[in-house]
């Protein structure tokens, strides 16, 4: 198996779509000529010339409009925001607009879609540039919301969002594009909806998904150590949730924290624990725990943002809450 | 723009126009009654007095030409192919409605006459139009996108970002703004730093004009030559149309911003359907009895679209879980 980075998993995932389906066109901040702020669409505007590569002024509500437009009547955008903080500027085109077109045109125009962009706090790019999105995007029916956190995930994730025919919204983060793992040469996809286990453990679930995944990796290994057996599950599409996925392994270890690096008010894990709760309330041995961003807009101070996001001590000290050790 | 002599329309073109507009204002006159007895609720937006521009722009596309709008098109997606009984019946919430009830008077749809909507916030078809028109581009089609708005939706950002879209990348959209003077209760001039709304294009370097929308023939003239110019040139164009609309910003509005002076002038003085009858009688092409039975074929049409609309049955309530998303 070939060994790819995180970015380079992504363009091929684009590259393979839009050599299939002429009808694809991808559309942002700098995706041609410069070939991406964070080269996720190197070499793009060479194999695919101007017509489906297009570089869009600073109007993140406007090209994310023009993509649904498009969309409507039967092209298949692929929309980068050079950031999730800037596609909220979009955020009336993608839920006033991509969301409710299937719908309130009693199903007559769906939105095929794929608006993608890194997603969370990189490293000390301040307030307006280190938010995580998702409690908000899920909040909304008639989209799609897929997170990834490896290379392998990524590209079969893009893939079926790409094919997908309603607005999927695609999060991924500046610190991940260089992480490296194997990745298949033949063509493979991963549908969306389904989780996965990326460790497996019988003590206690730890539930997490895009770039805090791998410090939650990190904890597991640590709390392996201790001889505690955490079982890590990345439900990868949180909207729709794989509910089966997660109740079935809290059934299993009886025990749940749920991290993310995300406003924990009103907030995916929230959503988790709700359902979980109401699911398996007999099944669980301790409160779910959340671990979650500090309730603070994101400070520029090192230190000071480090301490705002999940880190290792936080989420293994959350793992010994639930197991009352 | 060449302006042909009168003598060269259409004899059969200029009728059609004139049933058109009836059954536009008949339609709508209609549905605010059907308001007042609580037949529907919600928002409920009249376009009466705006007839002539609809006809007008409508009577120079062809049917594979895309429109999209505001909040005030019922007529407009009448007059892109939508059978009135149909935008009823969705007006009423029924099954038979052209959105299965699930649109309502903002909200109108039909992919079969590509009319896009129907939407309900200001500005936000813009960019929509400009996505389709990209299509067509994208396709090296030559047909035309037609993107209604009001005066007030012109003063939105996404609208300033679409026109800056379709004039640098050449996309094909008419931006008509419907200027009837008023955003809701506001008049344009207390919110907009410019006097007339085609100098927006200006900054744009966009192709621009402005036409009496009160004047069926004019707009009919006036869109033909831009519409030829944009099959062409593929460019966009921003049209600053001059309206009013007799009635409020929607149902529900007593109207106190605006005299009643005001409002019986262009009644009394520049009604769209009165100009036009006046111009057929003396010219000769038809007869008082025509027009009056051409208005009571309107009437009876609205009324027809009425029953359909009464006796269509309401969509079955699990259908809410229906359409939120596509397989």
């Amino acid at each position: 198996m070939a060994v790819l980075t995180m970015r380079e998993a992504l363009n091929q995932a684009m590259v393979e779509e839009m050599d299939r389906d002429a009808n694809i066109f991808l559309m942002g901040e700098e995706v041609g000529l410069y070939n991406g702020a964070y080269k996720v669409s190197k070499g793009m505007l060479d194999r695919f010339g101007p017509k489906r590569v297009w570089d869009a002024p600073i109007s993140e509500c406007g090209f994310a409009g023009l993509g649904i437009g498009a969309a409507m009547v039967g092209l298949r955008p692929i929309i980068e925001f050079m950031t999730w903080n800037f596609g909220i500027q979009a955020f009336d085109q993608i839920f006033n607009h991509a969301a409710k077109m299937y719908y309130m045109s009693g199903g007559q125009f769906n939105v095929p879609i794929v608006f993608r962009g890194p997603n969370g706090a990189a490293h000390m790019l301040g307030a307006q540039h280190s938010q995580a999105y998702e409690p908000m995007l899920t909040n909304v029916p008639g989209v799609k919301v897929v997170t990834c956190a490896t290379p392998y995930d990524a590209k079969g994730l893009l893939k079926s969002a790409i094919r997908d025919n309603n607005p999927v919204l695609f999060l991924e983060s500046e610190m991940m594009y260089g992480f490296k793992g194997e990745v298949p040469e033949g063509e493979y996809l991963i549908p969306l909806g389904v989780g996965d286990i990326k460790r497996v453990g019988t003590d206690v679930t730890l539930i997490a998904w895009n770039k805090v995944l791998h410090r939650v990796l990190e904890a597991a290994e640590e709390l392996g150590k201790q001889g505690i057996q955490v079982e890590v599950l990345d439900p990868r599409t949180l909207l729709p949730l794989d509910e089966d996925l997660i109740f079935g392994s809290v059934r299993k270890t009886h025990r749940l924290v749920i991290v993310e690096e995300a406003w924990g008010f009103g907030s995916v894990g929230a959503q988790i624990a709700d359902r979980v709760q109401a699911e398996c309330f007999d099944e669980l041995d301790a409160p779910v725990v959340r671990v979650t961003n500090e309730f603070v807009p994101m400070p520029y101070n090192e230190a000071q943002e480090h301490h705002v996001m999940p880190q290792v001590d936080r989420i293994v000290q959350a793992v010994k809450d639930v197991l009352y050790i | 723009m060449t302006s042909k002599k009168k003598t060269q329309w259409d004899k059969d073109q200029l009728i059609r126009m004139y049933q058109d507009m009836c059954l536009f204002r008949r339609f709508e006159e209609r549905v605010g009654l059907a308001y007042t007895k609580q037949k529907f609720s919600g928002f409920c937006h009249l376009h009466i007095g705006q007839e002539g521009l609809a006809v007008g722009v409508q009577s120079v596309l062809r049917p594979t030409d895309y429109m999209i709008s505001g909040y005030r098109s019922h007529t407009q997606a009448i007059g892109k192919g939508i059978a009135p009984r149909f935008v009823m019946a969705e007006l009423f919430g029924k099954v038979d409605g052209c959105c299965r009830g699930k649109g309502g008077s903002m909200h109108m749809f039909s992919k079969e006459h590509r009319f896009l909507g129907g939407h309900g916030i200001v500005g936000g078809q813009t960019p929509l139009a400009a996505g389709v028109a990209f299509k067509v581009r994208y396709q090296n089609g030559d047909d035309i996108m037609v993107c209604y708005l009001g005066d007030a939706a012109t003063n939105q950002g996404q609208f300033f970002e679409s026109l800056n879209m379709t004039a640098t990348w050449d996309l094909p959209v008419l931006f008509i703004v419907e200027n009837n003077k008023y955003g809701m209760g506001t008049d344009i001039r207390r919110t907009t730093s410019v006097d007339r709304l085609w100098k927006r294009a200006l900054a744009f370097d966009m192709a621009h004009s402005d036409v009496d929308g009160m004047n069926v023939l004019t707009v009919h003239e006036h869109v033909k030559g831009i519409v030829e110019t944009m099959r062409r040139d593929k460019k966009p164009h921003l049209l600053e149309a001059l309206t009013y609309r007799y009635r409020g910003h929607s149902v529900s509005d007593p109207g106190t911003y605006r005299t009643k002076e005001e409002v019986e002038d262009y009644q009394k003085n520049r009604d769209p359907i009165v100009q036009l009858e006046r111009f057929l009688l003396e010219n000769k092409l038809c007869s008082e009895e025509d027009l009056k039975a051409w208005d009571k074929a309107a009437k009876d049409a609205c009324k027809e679209a009425e029953e359909f609309a009464d006796a269509s049955p309401f969509p079955d309530v699990e259908e809410r879980w229906q359409h939120v998303l596509a397989d």
